[in-house]
């Protein structure tokens, strides 16, 4: 679903990433793992289509669609899905008002009337229970005071309630204590089927055991540097980045 | 409420100002230029008793001694008076007994508009009086409100049919020496409307007075006096809008407000002329002059405006808080897009004992427009125990716009707790990617943030009409991003 050649990108002049190639397919799971400032945000932000991110080389291809051609927005309606690593607060905006823009907009992208009030409301809490978010959040604005873990959860919640094709979840395990990584995970599980795939990145093996990834990539400097089965995150675990650093031009 | 705000938000897209067309009716009107030929004139017209005729000419020869005031944030090209016709009405008998009787372009018009003129709409409890140009057009439910002792028409037929009221308030609490275009209104005011609720009666239904300005170089000069006697209510609403024209037009209005002992009123405004085009050219000068006495003990009086048209607005809605425990509100949102200047704020004068006040500004500014907030809270020395809270919020949109708070606080009192608190803010590029990763377009986005950034306010106007200002304020946004 998901093919990226040779893909170069840079913020304010800096060129962050540098060529970077592969492929998800539908039903996989890809881990991204790395050193802190090695451009996995910058390459998840890239593909839904951030703007203060300049693409100066390669292709993406999305479902056979040139994905760079298209806005953010179009992005989301077709089916990607960004678990941001740090959630935007929004002040005045309520979780529900703002998720019943989002899943009207996507409707209305997809060619579908506007879901009622009591579909909606029944929506809401059915994806509640799948990520075991406390109802009041759901009632008040969008992130703001939210507690880290409770951003993040927040993050799985609007995933499941938009169901999208491919999920990229920017470090979504981190900041959650051990419960709520097995609940998040477990939510991501339940949510997984043989159409749609998921990216994770993330810094800990943890995650891995509960979403077990098909692809493992390390990514440094701009480039991955390595690809490998889930056996490749025991290993990191284990001998950390330095070793794969070596012979690495920088 | 959300559903609304869905409808509303699909709506952005198409929203250049959809009240801008012109209605083609025959007005009568009088010759450019203003003297004191044209003040008898004007009263003559409107067949006024003696004292109407003496207090407009008094008005008129103190307003020729004044000069036009200067503001610090508001730009304003000179205006010439003498090119204003001063009083134009469309060609019909005023007075109208049934819908059947109206102008079916006039009619068309307040359609349009979305003016809940016609039967179906009346059964949604509005009361509605029209001022189009000058002349008050048609007041609805006015039988059922008599009724109640309630009296709701225009200001001419009030002048008529209850002079003595009349004399008795008009004046009382913005007298013509106020301001220049406080004098200039009383001197050649057209109409507007009239509204007095009688010891005791709580009025059943919002009442509610239109504004619009059709012809050609006219200026709208209308007043408004809305009395509360002893344990009275009142909500009361006033919507404006004027077609799209090149050259700008004058508006500068009175509303007076009268709360005796235990009496509210809510007075709510959206307004919405014509802002001019993106270039800055055409609109409405908007000089307004509203006031309101809380003249006995526990009375109140809310100030609620959504003020989001207009090329330059003027206009600071305060409360004079003479009775002991009386209370003054002011929830004001105003929105400046392109070339627009608004100057808005209020005045809480707190006279009495424990008077409170609460004042809730929120502007929002987009394009290269200017927004102030200009507010006064005064505290006399034997005003024990007044409170003032004031709230003045800005979020800009971009950066070539300015947003300024001016607050003024004079407080003869020990006693007096005045507090003030202000914030800035931008709708930051990382909300709006939020936003739109979850499939939002950036306007709608926008229309999102804003109606939350608002929210506070939007929640003081009666429900139907918080659904209008959501709509008006994404409208008045478009295109400000990106
Ligand atoms: N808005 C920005 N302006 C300037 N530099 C930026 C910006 N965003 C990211 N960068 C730089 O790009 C590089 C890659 O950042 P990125 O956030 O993609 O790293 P990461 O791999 O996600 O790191 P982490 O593991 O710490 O989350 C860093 O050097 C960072 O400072
Ligand atoms: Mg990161």
């Amino acid at each position: 679903m998901l093919s990226i050649k040779n893909l170069h990108a840079n913020i304010e002049g800096k060129e962050i990433l540098k060529g970077i190639d592969f492929e998800v397919k539908a039903g996989e799971v890809h881990a991204i793992m790395g050193p802190n400032g090695s451009g996995k945000s910058t390459l998840a932000s890239v593909l839904a289509g951030r703007e203060i991110f300049e693409v100066t080389e390669g292709k993406v291809d999305y479902f056979e669609k040139d994905l760079l051609e298209m806005t953010p927005e179009e992005r989301a309606s077709e089916g990607i899905f960004l678990g941001f690593q740090y959630p935007i607060e929004i002040p005045g905006v309520s979780m529900v008002n703002f998720m019943k823009t989002a899943v009207n907009q996507q409707r209305k992208h997809k060619g579908l009337e506007p879901m009622s009030s009591s579909d909606f409301l029944k929506l809401m809490r059915e994806k509640k229970d799948l990520v075991e978010l406390d109802a009041a959040l759901a009632s008040r604005s969008v992130n703001e005071g939210f507690s880290g873990g409770e951003k993040k959860r927040n993050e799985i919640f609007q995933m499941a309630m938009l169901e999208p094709k491919l999920s990229i979840l920017d470090e979504t395990d981190s900041g959650l204590d051990i419960d709520a990584l097995r609940i998040v995970a477990n939510g991501v599980n339940k949510l997984k089927s043989k159409d749609n795939a998921t990216i994770v990145i993330t810094h800990y093996q943890r995650l891995l055991d509960y979403i077990v990834p098909d692809f493992v990539h390390v990514l440094y400097n701009g480039r991955i540097i390595k690809s490998g089965g889930k056996e490749l995150a025991l290993e990191l675990e284990e001998k950390g980045y330095d070793w794969l650093k070596k012979g690495v031009d920088l | 409420m959300e559903k609304d705000q869905d409808k509303i938000l699909n709506e952005v897209t198409q929203g250049e100002y959809k009240y801008g067309f012109v209605t083609d009716i025959e007005n009568e009107s009088i010759a450019k230029g203003l003297n004191e030929d044209v003040v008898r004139l004007i009263s003559q017209k409107k067949n006024e008793p003696e004292f109407m005729l003496e207090s407009r000419l008094k008005a008129f020869r103190y307003w020729q001694t004044m000069k036009m005031p200067e503001w610090a944030h508001l730009k304003i090209p000179e205006i010439n008076y003498q090119d204003i016709i001063y009083y134009s009405a469309p060609k019909q008998k005023v007075t109208l007994e049934s819908m059947d009787d109206v102008d079916p372009d006039l009619k068309a018009t307040f359609d349009k508009l979305g003016i809940p003129l016609d039967e179906q709409k009346m059964m949604s409890g509005v009361a509605v009086d029209a001022v189009m140009d000058s002349v008050s057009v048609k007041t609805t439910f006015k039988e059922s409100l008599a009724e109640l002792g309630i009296i709701f028409c225009s200001f001419s037929e009030a002048v008529q049919e209850h002079p003595d009221l009349v004399k008795k308030y008009m004046g009382s609490v913005v007298p013509y020496t106020d301001n220049y275009f406080a004098a200039l209104n009383s001197a050649v005011f057209s109409d507007g409307s009239f509204c007095f609720i009688p010891k005791g009666v709580r009025c059943p239904m919002e009442l509610s007075t239109y504004f619009r300005i059709n012809a050609a170089n006219t200026g709208q000069f209308e007043r408004t006096l809305i009395v509360a006697e002893d344990d009275a209510y009142v909500s009361y609403l006033e919507g404006c809008t004027a077609p799209q024209r090149d050259e700008n037009q004058l508006h500068a209005a009175i509303v007076e407000i009268v709360a005796a002992k235990n009496a509210e009123v809510k007075y709510s405004t959206v307004q919405n002329w014509y802002p001019g085009d993106k270039n800055g050219k055409g609109g409405i000068y908007n000089f307004v002059t509203k006031r309101g006495k809380c003249a006995g003990n526990n009375s109140k009086i809310s100030w609620t405006q959504v003020e989001t048209g207009s090329a330059v607005t003027w206009k600071y809605p305060s409360c004079i808080l003479l009775g002991d425990n009386s209370v003054g509100e002011f929830y004001s949102v105003a929105v400046t897009n392109n070339h627009q200047q608004a100057d808005t704020g209020s005045k809480m004068i707190h006279i009495g004992k424990n008077t409170k006040s609460i004042i809730v500004s929120k502007g929002i500014s987009a394009g290269v427009s200017q927004n102030s907030y200009r507010g006064l809270v005064k505290v006399v020395k034997n005003a024990t125990n007044a409170r003032n809270f004031s709230q003045c919020d800005s979020l800009l949109l971009g950066d070539k716009c300015g947003a300024h708070t001016f607050p003024y606080i004079e407080v003869d009192n020990k006693d007096a707790v005045v507090e003030h608190e202000a914030t800035t803010s931008k709708i930051g590029e990382d909300q709006i990617f939020y936003c739109n990763q979850r499939g939002i377009k950036t306007e709608d986005a926008i229309g999102l943030i804003v109606n939350g950034y608002a929210k506070e306010v939007l929640n003081k106007l009666p429900m139907e009409f918080a659904v209008e200002a959501q709509k008006l304020l994404a409208i008045s946004l478009e295109g400000s991003v990106g």
